[in-house]
């Protein structure tokens, strides 16, 4: 139908101004008439509710946030609005045994013997071990894909990083509990038990290099060739020019990356609930001994919440408070390690 | 950008290259204000300097040794646990069975039992067979396979509700369970139960296959005499019909069975099943969401203030550990939303695992639909057409294979996550296949998690065995989405 218009408009160019117009070209003004209302533009009901329906299926992310803050914050504040909890208790007693409850006891009477800080404390010495193993092997292997390998290594290496990021967390909690956690114990001089937070510790440091090589590699690789020539130039060694030029200008993209493969360890859950035992810290008598027991923040949850506690027991409640404080913790790292990368980088032209 | 050191720019670790710059150093120095040392000490510090370039490069190479020697050291360990010598005895050799089917059942004296394999045989016989040997049991498993009443009430409600979609006599549709006699009992067992089913109970129940001790396969390798005595001391011990086989966890039985808590015979079908069914269901979820999302981000939205905030919670909802979306889904599908999803379900965990991968599925496809030219839109739009059907016959088909590929990137995480379903209440011992998006579930990596936790190396056996099918399954999808992207960028080019 429109080529047909269109055909007609070019034989006959429209309006003959200044002439009667004979019946023929009456019909055909009438048509051109129809025409344009017909292509004129008018609210489309279809496209309007389209580009709505596609709104809400990109506002369906913030609804899971709000969903998140919403369900950790309400059940949080039940929690610490029950008589035998003290916010103030919470985040400051060194014990956490909810079954150990005795409200006439000498020391907190009437709290609930429920503080966080065994769990905070596992949580974050499990991690700083890892990021003893995957910041030093992480950037390593960055330095040495970006500045060293050939690429024909490069292609063939890669792939092994991504292999490794791509295993399920189970399956890394499997080989911490059956691999590392014999491999410590057949050190002698060292009394490993055999739940333990070096061997979860150690693997979430694995599980993580690929996270920081990859992130790494970028900044690396996204500082200009010719700070490097200039390096050289001068002379100096190629070692010289990483860890003297290139690392320096390099260093915004690695601390983001080094943040966010905290953020990762921090919030790993299957390693240090298969690995690391179900007993809260002894924050007084082992404190920093990574071969003893020590439940984190994420294995606590994962332990709770997969058992037959009632969900009106403050116990349970309690596990939203946990969780308030990790997905705070968490975003917090997240933000800090994007506001880093892009506040300290160097804009090259 | 990796700098080609061969060709075009100067190689300083390279010996030839600084005897080159020394003379130039030479020339320097007597005009030169500043005092550089002299050729002498230069050298040597220079050879120092490289030395020390050397070995902070091997070190560097070595990190990446070190992640592939970790990846090495976890396939071997998985295969160790997963292959190898074990000593098992049966209660009652399977055999025997047979031949009491085939004498007692069949009135067959003449054909040899052992050339008739248990699994090939009736329902009704081997419900006969469960008669036989376990008769006080038989209301037991009447009530764990077919019951539809809580188990309190299985004896005491009338046969017409306890047994609901069962087939029974007419007769008896208003007495109890315990009214009937052994033969009804049989008689229901092997009406109702499937063959295949009626086999694993034979087995577990009658035949009582047990393990006794289980071997790697390093031990299985290295040190053969010493399983052999641990052989020898059983037969003559406690256990006469111990026998030494060499046994792969990982085989057909495996698959096929359901959780058992007999780990000779427990298997990952339910588990397996699950997983199908979750996945199904993420996706299906999941990807419209996802795809919707990216087009408004990237075809719709303009740069005003409600796009950045989506995008940048985007960016964040990526780093939320998932054990938080597991906190989400108890309280929200399981809890809140119970009339619905019917609790702990696997459209619970399904919805808990789509918005899981939401933002790595909206981010793929962002990818994918910014890799379409603008010259498909601006085409489609000189035709006349509007911006739906722009997005619709032109960018979208354009940008599906890179959108395809994310999706599968997103199942490949979905389908190792074990923290958020450990949170929602994955079932730990389930044995009845998941029927629809209401059943209970359960799916690998749980299974894998459950049996893990066990302190015995059987158990670590299954353990590892299910590993092997999780990571068959997972290099399948990244294999399966490689080979989209190559179509894809072949496609691409002219």
């Amino acid at each position: 139908m429109e080529s047909e218009y269109g055909a007609e408009n070019e034989q006959s160019p429209p309006a003959a101004v200044g002439r009667q117009p004979g019946p023929v070209a009456a019909i055909r003004m009438r048509r051109d008439a129809d025409l344009a209302a017909a292509l004129r533009k008018r609210p489309r009901v279809g496209e309007m509710i389209i580009r709505y329906v596609l709104l809400f299926c990109g506002l369906v992310s913030i609804f899971t946030t709000v969903g998140i803050v919403i369900v950790n914050t309400t059940t949080a504040i039940e929690f610490f609005t029950v008589d035998e909890v003290s916010p103030i208790d919470f985040f400051t007693n060194t014990v956490w045994r909810p079954a150990a409850y005795n409200p006439d006891a000498t020391y907190n009477p009437g709290l609930i013997p429920i503080g966080v800080l065994p769990l905070l404390y596992a949580t974050l010495f499990t991690s700083f071990i890892a990021l003893i193993v995957a910041v030093p092997l992480g950037l390593g292997s960055a330095i040495y894909l970006a500045e060293y390998a050939p690429e024909r290594v490069r292609n063939t290496l890669k792939p092994i990083l991504e292999i490794l990021a791509g295993i399920p967390t189970v399956v890394l909690g499997y080989f911490a509990l059956t691999f590392m956690t014999p491999l410590l114990q057949a050190i002698p001089g060292l009394n490993v038990q055999i739940f333990n937070m070096a061997a979860p510790g150690l693997v979430m440091g694995v599980m993580i290099i690929p996270t920081i090589s990859s992130m790494s590699e970028d900044a690396i690789s996204s500082v200009p060739r010719e700070l490097r020539e200039a390096s050289y130039g001068l002379g100096a060694t190629r070692f010289e020019s990483i860890t003297k030029v290139v690392l320096p200008a390099a260093l915004s993209g690695l601390v983001a990356a080094f943040i966010l493969g905290l953020a990762r360890a921090v919030g790993e859950t299957m390693i240090v609930a298969l690995a690391a035992g179900s007993a809260p810290a002894d924050l007084l008598n082992n404190f920093l001994n990574p071969f003893v027991a020590g439940e984190t923040m994420t294995g606590h949850i994962a332990r709770i919440t997969g058992g037959d506690l009632p969900y009106d027991s403050i116990q349970y409640r309690s596990l939203f408070a946990i969780g308030l404080t990790l997905f705070v913790s968490t975003l917090a790292l997240n933000l800090i390690s994007q506001w880093v990368s892009r506040r300290f980088r160097e804009a090259y032209e | 950008m990796n700098t080609d050191n061969t060709q075009n720019t100067p190689n300083p670790e390279n010996p030839e290259q600084a005897e080159d710059g020394a003379p130039r150093v030479e020339n320097v120095n007597p005009t030169g204000g500043v005092a550089l040392p002299d050729l002498e000490s230069f050298r040597k510090r220079l050879v120092n300097r490289q030395r020390r370039g050397s070995i902070w490069a091997r070190f560097m190479s070595l990190s990446l040794v070190v992640a592939i020697v970790a990846l090495l050291a976890l396939a071997y360990n998985i295969v160790d646990a997963a292959f190898g010598y074990v000593l098992t005895e049966n209660v009652i050799e399977p055999t025997e069975v047979v031949e009491f089917v085939l004498t007692d059942v069949r009135n067959d004296t003449t054909t040899d039992p052992a050339t008739v394999d248990l699994a090939t045989l009736g329902a009704s016989e081997l419900a006969a067979v469960l008669r036989e040997y376990q008769e006080p049991r038989l209301r037991v498993y009447i009530r764990d396979f077919l019951s539809v009443v809580p188990d309190d009430e299985f004896t005491q409600a009338p046969i017409r509700e306890s047994l609901a979609g069962s087939s029974f006599r007419g007769q008896f549709a208003d007495l109890t369970i315990n009214d009937l006699d052994a033969a009804e009992w049989t008689l229901i067992l092997g009406n109702n139960i499937p063959q295949d089913r009626l086999v694993g109970l034979v087995r577990t129940e009658v035949i009582g296959e047990r393990i006794l001790e289980t071997w790697s396969l390093t031990e299985s390798v290295t040190g053969f005499a010493e399983i052999d005595e641990a052989r020898v001391a059983a037969v003559e011990g406690q256990n006469p019909n111990a026998r030494l086989e060499f046994r792969s966890w990982l085989n057909i039985n495996f698959l096929i069975s359901p959780m058992s808590t007999n780990p000779a015979i427990a298997g990952i079908r339910t588990a397996l099943l699950g997983t199908l069914w979750v996945m199904i269901i993420t996706v299906g979820f999941s990807f419209p969401l996802g795809v919707g999302a990216a087009l408004y981000l990237q075809e719709y939205a303009d740069d005003n203030w409600l796009t950045r905030v989506i995008s940048t919670n985007i960016r964040n909802l990526a780093g939320v550990p998932s054990i938080i979306y597991g906190l989400l889904g108890l309280s929200v599908f399981v809890i809140a939303l119970e009339g619905i999803t019917t609790g702990r379900s696997i459209l619970s965990a399904s919805l808990t695992l789509g918005l899981l991968i939401l933002p790595v599925m909206i981010v793929n496809s962002q990818e994918a639909l910014r890799a379409v030219p603008p010259s498909v839109r601006e085409g489609s739009y000189g035709l006349g057409a509007t911006r739906w059907q722009t997005i619709w016959r032109s960018v979208l088909p354009a940008a599906m294979p890179g959108i395809l590929t994310g999706t599968i990137l997103g199942m490949s995480r979905a389908i190792g996550e074990t923290a958020p379903l450990l949170a929602l209440g994955a079932s730990t011992f389930l044995v009845v296949d998941p029927s629809g998006p209401f059943s209970r579930f359960t799916v690998l990596p749980i299974q894998i998690y459950q049996w893990t936790s066990r302190p015995s190396d059987q158990w670590r056996s299954l353990a590892s065995a299910a590993i092997i099918v999780l990571i068959i399954l997972l290099l399948s999808l990244n294999a399966a989405a490689i080979y989209m992207r190559q179509r894809f960028r072949r496609k691409l080019q002219p």
